[in-house]
Order: structure tokens, then sequence, then C-alpha cells
């Protein structure tokens, strides 16, 4: 299983904060995960056409070629806009 | 050397006056206070078309921001202030850093962000003061959301922010 977090705007998209899920065969990095997402159509493909969409793994910020595996936590946002 | 994510408001004067309690090696205190400001609620404009007729004035403006809303992602949060501040302590030498940011629903004029440095000199106090506050705007996860009299909406991150951010990297 993975843990996905949404935040802010994207949160508010797609009407939920986070989910389990178990990690779908054949996605093993973060833009991998975003497009098996993305496809489950309606507001879920806020993922595929959100500019400057964010993510991280385990808290640490990473770009979507970074790799995940299971007991990951997998979080996707907008830009940060915080101070 | 201590961050804190907090919805309570905070006293400057008194994290101010903690950096420097007991020692006598400090010889300077540098300080931001970030407030949230009532100002134009920013709208994004339409790509101007070929012989379109220039807006006027205040158009693109909405109604002044009556409340402003701080979500962050609990965690995280922590974990990249420490890490922002980390980097600063290797930058330069600094002998004590104080990072305060609240969350929740906030108005015009509150206090929003605390960051203050001590050190021996002003030159590395300031620096690492300046340091801290723009590589949280770009690598902190909070985000705004701004109420006006015409609803709420997410703020824009702003380029002029990354800017500030990479200029350190020279």
């Amino acid at each position: 299983m993975i843990k996905v977090l949404f935040f802010a705007g994207l949160r508010e998209t797609l009407g939920k904060g986070s989910e389990s899920l178990a990690l779908p065969a054949g996605v093993g990095t973060v833009g991998a995960l975003r497009d098996h997402l993305a496809a489950r159509g309606e507001a879920w493909s806020a993922l595929a056409t959100m500019k400057n969409l964010r993510s991280a793994v385990n808290q640490q910020m990473v770009g979507p070629e970074a790799a995940i595996k299971a007991g990951d936590e997998v979080a996707f946002f907008p830009p940060v806009t915080g101070g | 050397m201590s961050v804190s994510v907090q919805e309570a408001d905070f006293d400057a004067g008194a994290e101010i006056a903690a950096l420097s309690a007991g020692r006598d090696d400090v010889g300077a205190v540098a300080s931001f206070v970030g407030l949230v400001r009532a100002d134009k609620a920013a709208t994004v404009m339409p790509p101007a078309q070929p012989g379109a007729v220039s807006p006027a004035d205040g158009a693109g403006e909405t109604a002044a921001v009556q409340a402003m809303t701080l979500e962050h992602y609990s965690g995280m949060t922590e974990k990249a202030l420490d890490a922002i501040v980390t980097e600063a302590r290797g930058r330069w030498n600094i002998y004590g850093v104080r990072v305060i940011h609240r969350v929740g629903r906030l108005l015009p004029g509150d206090r929003i962000v605390f960051v203050a440095v001590a050190s021996a000199h002003r030159g590395e106090a300031f620096a690492a003061c300046e340091f801290i506050m723009d590589y949280l705007k770009t690598r902190a996860p909070f985000w705004k959301k701004e109420e006006t009299p015409e609803g709420g909406h997410w703020v824009d991150a702003r380029e002029s922010d990354d800017h500030a951010a990479g200029r350190w990297n020279r």
C-alpha cells in the first residue's frame, strides 16, 4: 500500500486530502503514479493538467522521476505560497 | 535553534531576547516579521488579443482581502524548515535561529511569519535571515487562501520568489 496526499487547491478539486491504495502494477515513479491517477478521469485529470504540480515522497520534495515503493507517502500539491 | 508551526500568535520581542539570553558572544540579531496584507487580491488576466482594447484601470483586481487561511503539510513542513535552517548554518557562522510560521485563519494586520538569526556580526545575521525567508517561500509546504467578498481563492506562487531564492545559488 501507499498513502497519497493532496493539498490546497488540488485537495479541493479532488474533494479529498488523502487516500491509501495498493501500488498499481507498473507504477514505479511519481510521474507514473500521477498519470495513473489522472487516468481516472473527471476531476482527477487536474493531476495531468495542473501547471507546475509539485510532488514529495516521504516528505521530501522530488521530481516526477523519483522512485516509489510500497509503504511510501506520496504527496501532490501546487507550488508553495507561504511566508 | 528551533522551528514552530502553530496557530497561536507570537511575541517577536520575547523571541529576539531569547536568542541572546545568557550569552555574551552575540553581537547581532536580525529579524523579519511578515504580516497579512489587506491589499487587492490579484486575479489572472486573460492574455491580450492583438488589436484588443486595453482593460480599464483597475480591471483584473478584486475586492480587498478580508482574511487568509494558511494550509500546510504537517510533518513535511517541520522537516523542510529544519533543512532550510541547517543549510543556513552551513553557510554562515550563526549562533541561534528561530522560525515561527502560523497556520489557520488570519486577518489583515496579523503576524504570519517570524525569522530571527543571532550571530557575532550583522552581516551574517542579515544574510542568513534573508536566506531563510527566501527559501521558506519556495521550499516549505504552506499554501495561502485569500477570502474576499467575492469568495475564496488560492494565492498563486510568484516567479519573483523563485528568483529571490535562486540568487543564493550564485
